[in-house]
């Protein structure tokens, strides 16, 4: 068990790479219930968005989408990612970090007052993130008929209300699955009724593993304060249009896009063995040392990957400096692995 | 419940010692230690003829969480090491006593130092909450 946020949370269940299997090839069980649901409602909860994230809530259209982006400091540094779910015109739901929790919450609070909009944290819901290529179909065998089949209709990145449960196609992983938002109280039910349906519990460690393959960001290691959007692989989460719409950061970013950044996070495959982690050192020719912010074994590879942040004139060969030998290893295009599949070789 | 066989000599720092017949000492991390590391994914041994002296860093073990160093128990020069385990970490979380070994090596001098008997070290994972 480990502290994570101020929540005891298990790194792995049994074996974490068994874990990481399971959720790459059948479907795992996470229970994220650490991160922190807020609704957001009032008349003028759109604009407040579109003023409060560097991606523009203006793109939801139709009720259940979701949008993944950040919220920035002035500066451009990002105070968090998040997933946003419009559920009406008067009730967005936000899913924030637990780690960033006090500081996300005030923030919103102190934007929320001039938009008239009220935050109410959800501490009664659990949730449950199940995932891997049989997660829908499992987990929809515990739904009502009619929720079974509403549930295996949601499209990618959609989320509604079935059976009293909020449930989401969205997850962490790079592979198909829900996240579902329930009762606390029904939590450790549900939980069970899971593993009885043939789902893995699966725990923070193959959480990492998973979210590293599939090329996803972790808040506080591949990017947070001090670091923009651009420069931490973000920049397709950034709506610098429409022109007119004044976020947060918004100058900062501009003034970045005009100068060009100086830094960007690419992926990293260790040509050679041994294991890349974060904060080591990466030699970049004819250019200034770059950082890898996410390291692991990738199980699915069998083979060492990265999250890193170089100069942009890095090219493709870069070396690392582990426990002072430098090692071989290639800039590559995340994501690593989705659905299953290598996508490097 | 961690295994501790009754015949090796341990350290504070997780290792295991085995007296060889022909007088070398094979050394190795415990049961304890493979399962608070967790899945192994990638071992460095030392080469054959390298010096140590104990309470020396001879081995890197890494597992999906985090690299740790293994030291050496003794003074003495290695005479062999676990080649195997380059392409099979995972004998480590096995069978961490038997095809899980890391190094043997001939101790120079004196009697080792200060190891632990099994009953000992269980009374030190006990103690760590192990």
């Amino acid at each position: 068990m480990v502290d994570f946020g101020g929540w005891d949370m298990p790194l792995q269940y049994g074996s974490q790479i068994a874990e990481h299997h399971a959720v790459r090839r059948d479907a795992g069980v996470f229970d994220v219930s650490h991160m922190c649901v807020v609704d957001l409602k009032g008349p003028r909860v759109r604009p407040f968005l579109q003023r409060l994230l560097a991606n523009d809530v203006g793109k939801l259209k139709t009720p259940g989408k979701a949008l993944y982006g950040c919220m920035l400091q002035e500066t451009g540094g990002v105070i968090d990612d998040l997933i946003v779910y419009f559920l009406d015109e008067l009730w967005f739901r936000a899913v924030v970090n637990a780690g960033t929790r006090d500081k996300d919450l005030a923030w919103m609070r102190q934007h929320a007052a001039q938009f008239e909009v009220q935050l109410t944290e959800r501490t009664d819901l659990a949730m449950l993130a199940v995932q891997g290529p049989e997660a829908r179909a499992k987990a929809a065998s515990l739904l009502s008929s009619a929720g079974a089949t509403a549930a295996l209709g949601l499209e990618p990145f959609f989320g509604r209300e079935i059976d009293g449960w909020f449930v989401a196609r969205t997850g962490y992983t790079g592979e198909d699955g829900f996240e579902m938002m329930l009762p606390g109280t029904e939590a450790e039910r549900v939980w069970q009724a899971l593993n009885s349906a043939g789902v893995t519990s699966c725990g923070l460690g193959a959480r990492d593993t998973l979210r590293l393959e599939a090329g996803m960001n972790l808040y506080g290691s591949d990017m947070d304060e001090n670091t923009h959007p651009f420069e931490s692989g973000l920049g397709w989460t950034v709506a610098l249009e429409p022109r007119e719409r004044a976020f947060i950061g918004r100058e900062a970013l501009e003034a970045v896009r005009a100068r060009g950044s100086q830094r960007k996070l690419v992926g990293l495959l260790l040509e050679g063995r041994g294991v890349l982690r974060s904060h080591q050192k990466v030699l970049v020719p004819e250019a200034a040392e770059g950082e890898i912010t996410s390291g692991t074994f990738s199980p699915t590879l069998q083979r060492s990957i990265a999250l890193a942040r170089v100069p942009v004139a890095a090219g493709s060969s870069v070396k690392v400096d582990i426990r002072g030998k430098l090692h071989d290893a290639r800039i590559v295009r995340p994501p690593f692995v989705r659905h299953g599949k290598a996508l490097v070789s | 419940m961690s295994n501790v066989p009754s015949d090796l000599k341990y350290t504070k720092s997780h290792e295991w010692l085995r007296t060889l017949p022909d007088g070398t000492v094979e050394v190795g991390i415990t049961d304890h230690a493979q399962h608070a590391l967790g899945d192994l994914v990638f071992v460095e041994v030392p080469e054959a003829g390298r010096k140590l002296t104990a309470g020396e860093a001879f081995a890197v073990v890494e597992s999906v969480k985090a690299a740790s160093d293994v030291y050496s128990p003794v003074t003495g020069e290695v005479t062999a090491s676990n080649a195997a385990l380059a392409s099979e970490p995972e004998a480590i979380n096995s069978d961490s006593y038997g095809k899980g070994w890391l190094m043997r090596l001939r101790p120079a001098g004196a009697s080792p130092p200060a190891l632990l008997s099994a009953a000992e070290y269980e009374k030190l994972i006990a103690e760590e909450g192990g």
